[in-house]
């Protein structure tokens, strides 16, 4: 399964009336978030998952929203580790659901 | 009363394999832990199966080892998750080069052939390497396994077999006596008695020793090990680097990689150990000095175990200078993982043999000296 | 290190500001660390600034105890030195050390209060480890700090009052709550435990949310066992499969929720070096400690969750205590009286256990995991290969059976998985649960990026 391909996994936003948009990142494609949302949420609303799990064929999109699980840490696109559910969403950001090519 | 033709002492690798061998060999063996079989140095070091870089004393063994660690599944039932992924150690400036080739020759009577590499074949064949280095040498058929595997299969396939495992069995005081020796286990009345004894207590075997009055001064080491989360494929060969410091290597398969430097810190007589912070950061940077694509890996956990270590940094393997039918192998000083298995063949072959074609020259325990007399070793004539 | 190193407290969640409260009001000025960008903890966590609702909308009827704890911790702020987003990653005698974002930090310390908190304690189920399944307490944290709902149609699957408070959470916030399903039988015991009396307002929240669902037409199931979670062709979850006696139904539905109670972090606890107790209505290994929170380790306190679950106000008072007792440690210090919390604390104490009666850990049905199920989410392993370890070592040691399988060697270090591993070991070793032991907290307690560890500041806060 490429990262690519949405899960189509429904979280729901609720209505928030002062609520900005946040253009970022995510495997090249561009998302649309609210100031304030982390990436967990972000990327749950939009692609639905946030990673593919190492050891079998599956896909992860977090698991207790409170950096206890650890299931949830992705990449910015120059490499570096970042965990979703404590990492707030910013413009321009440039992440990536699987590790990027060495070197990068 | 029974009598026992082998007792060990120690269930670690080198006395889990003892009790496998002694027993292919039809004799009635008992081991005793203390704990459970291979949860000190056996279960907790970096697990790295590897020939090149020993002192020529510990190459014969190393050789055999190495046959062993070929066929584990068929001696053990399963191969321990080993992997012949080479071992490279890396030449800082031309001073190593010539240590390297230096070494390259020693091992060739060995048998043991390995390839020098220069500056420009590292960057070709591993691109990953950071720092600079003036070039390195590599030992194709060494690698790793999975530490936490590997004793506590011997110990099972030894059980299997007849030997009589005794963990969380703690022996508080063995003599020697008429017929051999008598072991004193905590909360039993009872001594156990055997012919032949065999002292594999690990950082506690000059404890051991000192029983029979073979005083020789072992210290404990507490190596600090880190692990990281699961990467994608990296590191080829289990990395080290002349002059010591960072070793690493890549778990295969699973991927995690494994690295180590520098020591935390060990109580031996309080059986705890825990690596320190200060010495994982620094393992952290080097780490990241020797590949600099792990800057970015998660770090995982740190631990570390209860080693001992000998003042030249070999081990003691062989027959007790003093005690008939007592022998001693303990004291690896962080490198006894890859010898195990082939340790507690010879150990076997000693015992019931009276010899071993391996040879264990230059790790007598009496190159440390002449033995203290015998008035220093408890009689038989004991109260538990 | 000297006797006048600020004391260091761990988390500033009610607990711990309810401690540096209490240091305050004695003239101390403590260090304050947490992990999260706001205080409040899990309970009383914060949105955003952007993605605020109004206090009554987030928390409930909580709302008047979120607002409280906001205003004290303001008011505190100016005599504590508050660290946000700071990782206690290790701690040693004498040094604590620290990730940020810039990276490592040390401090010195003498005296620590440890009230890391708690998180859900989960028992698998087939499906449970990919996408849109969440826990309980994480679906709350969805709502209440980042305005947002797991799902469309949610299935609530667990056991213990946060159940019915996210339920109905949810509700409120206009999700459609498909069912929740509840592992215990509550209403058999709730009229006999007199120890529920000690809750009164506690108990009273609670009854309210269990009514108001099934007056909305929620299907509240109880003595639920949850056998799968099924998805559809591209993963997404598309409902819940479960037996009650021996009745299976499915219930439709987009996203789950799974939580049986909480769990306390005791990662640090370990790596102190305390000395441990296994309480066995909360089938954990916790910190041992005396009535106002004092470890076997001088100059080491424990409150909150973090110590035993006994919920937020608990959390406040327990604070208070361990820096109290803290206080009266300090020979020179004023220490005021402590009888009447503790008696407060105890009576409290004696409602969770009559609630903890009334929703017990699952632990049968842990046990009973079928073979495939994945247990270790981190490294997939099954309870198959859990309990072939087991049989095949003879060992029932958890450390043991995480050396030969990895349980517990992932990015978690066990902390997902160790309440149903453990169920899982002592079933299969036929032991009791508390010989199985606990998974020992190791350094670094939650991954760091090597890089941060190798870019050490070298100072101190």
């Amino acid at each position: 399964m490429r990262s690519r391909d949405r899960t189509a996994f429904s979280l729901k936003r609720l209505e928030i009336a002062a609520s900005a948009p946040v253009e970022f990142l995510v495997d090249g494609r561009k998302v649309t978030a609210r100031k304030g949302e982390t990436l967990l949420t972000a990327l749950n609303a939009d692609l639905g998952h946030v990673r593919n799990f190492e050891f079998l064929e599956e896909r992860r999109s977090g698991f207790c929203w409170m950096g206890a699980c650890q299931d949830c840490w992705l990449w910015t696109s120059s490499g570096e580790r970042i965990r979703a559910c404590t990492s707030l969403v910013e413009t321009n950001d440039s992440l990536s659901t699987s590790a990027p090519e060495a070197g990068a | 009363m029974t009598s026992f033709d082998v007792a060990i002492i120690g269930g670690g690798l080198a006395g889990c394999s003892a009790a496998l061998h002694a027993r292919r060999r039809g004799a009635s063996v008992i081991l005793f832990e203390r704990g459970r079989c291979g949860a000190q140095a056996s279960g907790v070091n970096y697990g790295g199966v590897r020939q090149q870089g020993r002192h020529p004393a510990e190459l014969p063994l190393a050789r055999r080892s190495r046959a062993m660690w070929e066929r584990l599944v068929d001696l053990i039932g399963q191969d321990c998750e080993f992997s012949a992924t080479g071992h490279l150690k890396l030449a800082r400036n031309d001073a190593d080069m010539a240590d390297l080739v230096a070494h390259q020759q020693m091992v060739s009577s060995f048998g043991l052939s390995l390839e020098i590499l220069d500056r420009s074949d590292l960057r070709r064949r591993y691109p990953y390497l950071g720092q600079d280095f003036a070039g390195g040498s590599l030992c194709a058929e060494d690698g790793q396994a999975n530490p936490r595997l590997v004793a506590p299969a011997f110990a099972r396939c030894a059980r299997e077999k007849g030997a009589v495992i005794r963990e969380q069995c703690s022996i508080k005081l063995a003599v020697a006596d008429r017929n051999g020796f008598q072991l004193f286990a905590a909360g039993e009345d009872a001594p156990v008695h055997a012919r032949r004894l065999i002292n594999t207590a690990g950082a506690w075997g000059a404890g051991v020793a000192k029983w029979f009055g073979d005083i020789v001064r072992e210290e404990v080491m507490a190596p600090n090990m880190c692990v990281t989360e699961p990467i994608a494929p990296l590191v080829g060969p289990n990395l080290g680097i002349c002059g010591g410091g960072i070793y690493v290597r890549q778990a295969t398969g699973h991927g995690s990689v494994i690295f180590g430097s520098g020591l935390g810190t060990a109580d031996r007589d309080a059986l705890r150990a825990r690596p320190l912070a200060d010495v994982t950061m620094e393992a952290a940077s080097a780490a990241i000095k020797m590949v600099p694509a792990l800057a970015n890996v998660l770090l995982v956990r740190s631990w570390t175990g209860i080693e001992g270590r000998m003042p030249d940094g070999l081990p003691v393997i062989g027959a007790s200078p003093s005690t008939p039918n007592l022998f001693h192998a303990f004291g690896f000083s962080g490198h006894g993982f890859q010898l195990g298995p082939a340790v507690g063949a010879v150990l076997a072959e000693l015992s019931l043999e009276g010899g071993s074609p391996t040879s264990l020259d230059g790790l007598s325990m009496t190159r440390f000296g002449e033995p203290k007399s015998n008035s220093a070793a408890p009689v038989a004539a004991v109260r538990t | 290190m000297s006797a006048t190193d600020p004391v260091i407290i761990v988390g500033a969640g009610p607990a711990g500001v309810s401690a540096a409260g209490a240091l305050v009001e004695a003239g101390q000025k403590p260090i304050l660390i947490d992990e999260g960008m706001f205080p409040g903890g899990q309970i009383f966590r914060r949105a955003p600034a952007p993605l605020a609702r109004s206090g009554k909308d987030t928390y409930g009827f909580e709302a008047t105890r979120a607002h409280a704890l906001g205003e004290h911790f303001a008011a505190i702020l100016p005599s504590i030195t508050y660290y946000p987003e700071t990782l206690i990653w290790g701690i040693e005698p004498g040094t604590i050390h620290l990730a940020r974002k810039d990276g490592a930090l040390r401090q010195p310390w003498t005296r620590l209060i440890v009230a890391p908190g708690a998180m859900d304690r989960i028992v698998p189920v087939k499906g449970w480890t990919g996408p849109g399944v969440f826990t309980i307490g994480g679906a709350q944290i969805a709502l209440k700090a980042q305005a947002s709902l797991i799902g469309g149609e949610v299935v609530f699957v667990g056991s213990g009052p946060l159940l019915y408070l996210v339920a109905y959470q949810y509700a409120r916030a206009g999700a459609r709550v498909v069912a929740v399903l509840e592992h215990a039988d509550p209403f058999r015991h709730v009229s006999a435990m007199a120890g529920l009396v000690a809750g009164g307002r506690i108990l009273a929240k609670g009854l309210y949310y269990m009514a108001w669902l099934r007056a909305h037409g929620i299907v509240v199931e109880t003595r639920a066992e949850p056998t799968e979670i099924l998805r559809n062709r591209n993963g997404r979850v598309s409902g819940v499969r479960f037996l009650k006696g021996t009745r299976e139904t499915t219930l439709t539905c987009d996203a789950v929720g799974i939580g049986y109670g909480l769990k306390s972090e005791t990662q640090l606890a370990d790596l102190l070096g305390v000395d441990f107790i296994f309480d066995r209505q909360h089938r954990q290994w916790l910190p041992k400690t005396d009535a106002d929170g004092r470890s076997s380790v001088k100059g080491v306190y424990f409150a909150g969750d973090g110590l035993a679950i006994r919920g937020s106000e608990v959390a406040e008072m327990t604070g208070e205590l361990a820096a109290r007792a803290l206080l009266a440690d300090e020979a020179s210090a004023y220490a005021p009286p402590v009888s009447g919390l503790r008696q407060r604390v105890a009576r409290m104490d004696e409602f969770r256990r009559a609630l903890d009666g009334v929703f017990p850990f699952p632990s049968r049905m842990a046990s009973m995991s079928p073979d495939d199920t994945v247990i270790c989410r981190c490294e997939g392993l099954t309870a198959g290969s859990l309990r072939e370890a087991v049989t095949t070592s003879g060992e029932c040691d958890i450390n043991r059976i995480k050396a030969f399988t990895r349980l517990g060697m992932g990015r978690c270090q066990g902390r997902v998985c160790a309440p149903m591993a453990a169920e899982l070991i002592a079933a299969q070793a036929a032991v009791d649960i508390a010989a199985v032991g606990r998974i020992r907290g190791q350094a670094p307690v939650k991954p760091v990026p090597l890089t941060a560890l190798a870019r050490r500041t070298h100072d101190q806060l």
